[in-house]
């Protein structure tokens, strides 16, 4: 069964552009089935939270939602368009869940990795001038990284690393940031500056936010809605609906087997 | 000494050998830097097995068809690494959980075939041994301008596609996602890897020509700390090896190619040692 959303603060606002639309999204890989008619909606300005245990197919959904894998059967919508002619990549950041496992000796400054965040956008055949410097440059100074800027990206903390492909995924100005599993191997601290600072993002800039974790307690109180994935949708709608029907949807979500990961803050 | 250098100077064995030397040392360290990074150096050594199983097809070639005399063993190498250039990208794709093993069936299948082209052309012989490690003299003028040619090729598109191709080295996925076309990008690649092999095998030889892409990128990777540092470091290293390879090589008598690699060698070391150093002192310079 899948609880509906109810009319909450993102849908008094006027959003009615769907930046992420899903229409019946069915993966498997060889006979293993791991995601079954999937239908969801990210509008435009919204936070949605996609939460759900291990294995449920959170990472497969994004992947598909950024062309990396066909689905087996149904339609993928960006901006409006289908997946296949969707080429305005530069309107996505994401962040992928390897950004925390990438090979940290690799020889290349947080300006430069930073600055491949603008690549998409400038095209082949082109060279950095001085605007897309400074772009660079401001876009490191928003996660607050200024002073590493010529440091090697091995040599920074988990939490800077994190910050540094923060800034990579928003050099380009997009309009929809996709995070899968942002907040692995960074520390607590470091989780709520991050949750403060995409707040703000998605507050004042607009943006549109996909995050993808399965910290459901910290992640309730900064979200528009919340969908909660194993294989199939179970809930899709706004946090304080969620916590009412919360034993009810682990429940679902989880199985009896509960292993759950809950942090609690204030 | 510098007078028999200038005397030197008036051969122009000599001044191909050093003209190849430059270009071929600017331009391994420019792909090797790619390779290393994108934990692929490996295709440098199976490249440049291939090249030698051609070599070794061409020998056969010239003994038993005395009609083909005039196709040159090494052109025959060239395309046999251009071939297999293809090959390992396709296998790439056939074994997509298990990518690097393209590299080890090339260069196996390779190494089997220039076996049995050797013991066909009734085995090893002094043209072959020349190939094998490199020589000073087997450059010539044809040769020089080949080298030349895939030397601003190589160079052009590291220029043009720098940006596209540090991307795709520091994360494949990210790279797709940002809507560059990978897949293209990784073939020329390959085919560029190849050329340089091509270009390189003449003075290093064909068993050498890996050692010339990777350590001194892997000396630079001791003590550079940009990407763009990398090039530099690397092509510094690789010229000064290069050079002192040539010269020394030719006062004592001793293998171009070899000399080339033990001057390689010795700079990685001794880059080793400085970051030790470094470490030790503390100092974050």
């Amino acid at each position: 069964m899948i609880i509906s959303a109810s009319p909450s603060a993102y849908m008094m606002m006027n959003h009615d552009k769907q930046v992420i639309e899903l229409k019946n999204v069915s993966f498997r890989y060889g006979q293993r089935q791991v995601l079954t008619d999937i239908n969801l909606t990210l509008m435009q300005g919204e936070f949605l939270g996609l939460v759900g245990p291990n294995g449920s197919g959170k990472s497969t959904l994004i992947k598909i939602i950024l062309g990396l894998l066909k689905p087996e059967q149904g339609e993928v919508r960006l901006f409006g368009q289908p997946l296949e002619k969707f080429r305005e990549w530069w309107k996505i950041g994401y962040v992928s869940q390897k950004a925390n496992s990438f090979n940290s000796g690799f020889p290349a400054t947080v300006f430069e990795v930073v600055s491949m965040g603008l690549y998409g956008k400038m095209g082949l055949f082109s060279w950095m001038g001085r605007r897309e410097k400074e772009r660079v440059k401001g876009a490191i100074q928003l996660v607050g990284l200024t002073e590493y800027i010529k440091q090697p990206i091995g040599k920074l903390s988990g939490g800077q690393q994190q910050r540094a492909f923060i800034a990579r995924a928003l050099v380009s100005n997009p309009e929809l940031l996709i995070l899968d599993e942002p907040t692995v191997g960074v520390d607590s601290q470091s989780v709520e500056q991050f949750y403060h600072f995409l707040q703000k993002m998605h507050q004042n800039e607009g943006i549109s936010i996909l995050m993808v974790t399965h910290d459901v307690g910290v992640m309730t109180s900064h979200v528009d809605r919340i969908a909660c994935l194993n294989k199939k949708l179970h809930f899709h709608g706004p946090p304080k609906e969620y916590v009412e029907n919360q034993d009810h949807i682990i429940q679902q979500v989880y199985g009896n087997d509960v292993h759950l990961i809950e942090h609690h803050h204030h | 000494m510098i007078e028999h250098l200038t005397y030197l100077w008036e051969f122009s064995f000599i001044k191909n050998a050093v003209f190849s030397g430059l270009m071929i040392a600017l331009i391994c360290p420019l792909i090797g830097v790619f390779l290393v990074v994108r934990r692929m150096s490996l295709i440098a050594d199976t490249l440049s097995h291939v090249a030698l199983s051609g070599v070794a097809a061409g020998i056969l070639l010239q003994k038993t068809v005395p009609a083909l005399t005039f196709i040159q063993p090494v052109y025959v190498g060239m395309g046999f690494s251009a071939v297999a250039s293809f090959l390992i990208e396709r296998l790439r794709n056939i074994y997509p959980f298990y990518r690097e093993l393209s590299l080890p069936i090339v260069l196996a299948a390779a190494t089997g075939m220039s076996v049995v082209f050797i013991s066909l052309a009734d085995g090893f012989n002094g043209d072959l041994f020349g190939y094998l490690f490199g020589s000073l003299i087997t450059v010539s003028r044809i040769d020089l301008l080949i080298i030349f040619i895939i030397g601003l090729i190589v160079v052009a598109a590291i220029l043009l596609l720098y940006k596209e191709w540090f991307l795709l080295s520091f994360e494949e996925e990210g790279a797709f996602v940002s809507g560059i076309p990978a897949q293209i990008l990784n073939r020329l690649f390959i085919i560029l890897t190849a050329l340089v092999i091509m270009a390189a095998m003449n003075i290093v030889g064909i068993l050498l020509v890996s050692a010339l892409i990777t350590l001194p990128v892997a000396a630079a990777l001791q003590v550079a700390r940009s990407f763009k540092q990398m090039f530099g470091y690397a092509i510094l290293f690789a010229q000064l090896s290069t050079h002192l390879g040539l010269l020394i090589s030719y006062f004592y008598a001793l293998s171009t190619g070899g000399t080339i690699v033990v001057i390689a060698a010795a700079i990685l070391l001794l880059m080793m040692g400085l970051k030790r150093m470094r470490q030790r002192t503390g100092g974050a310079a």
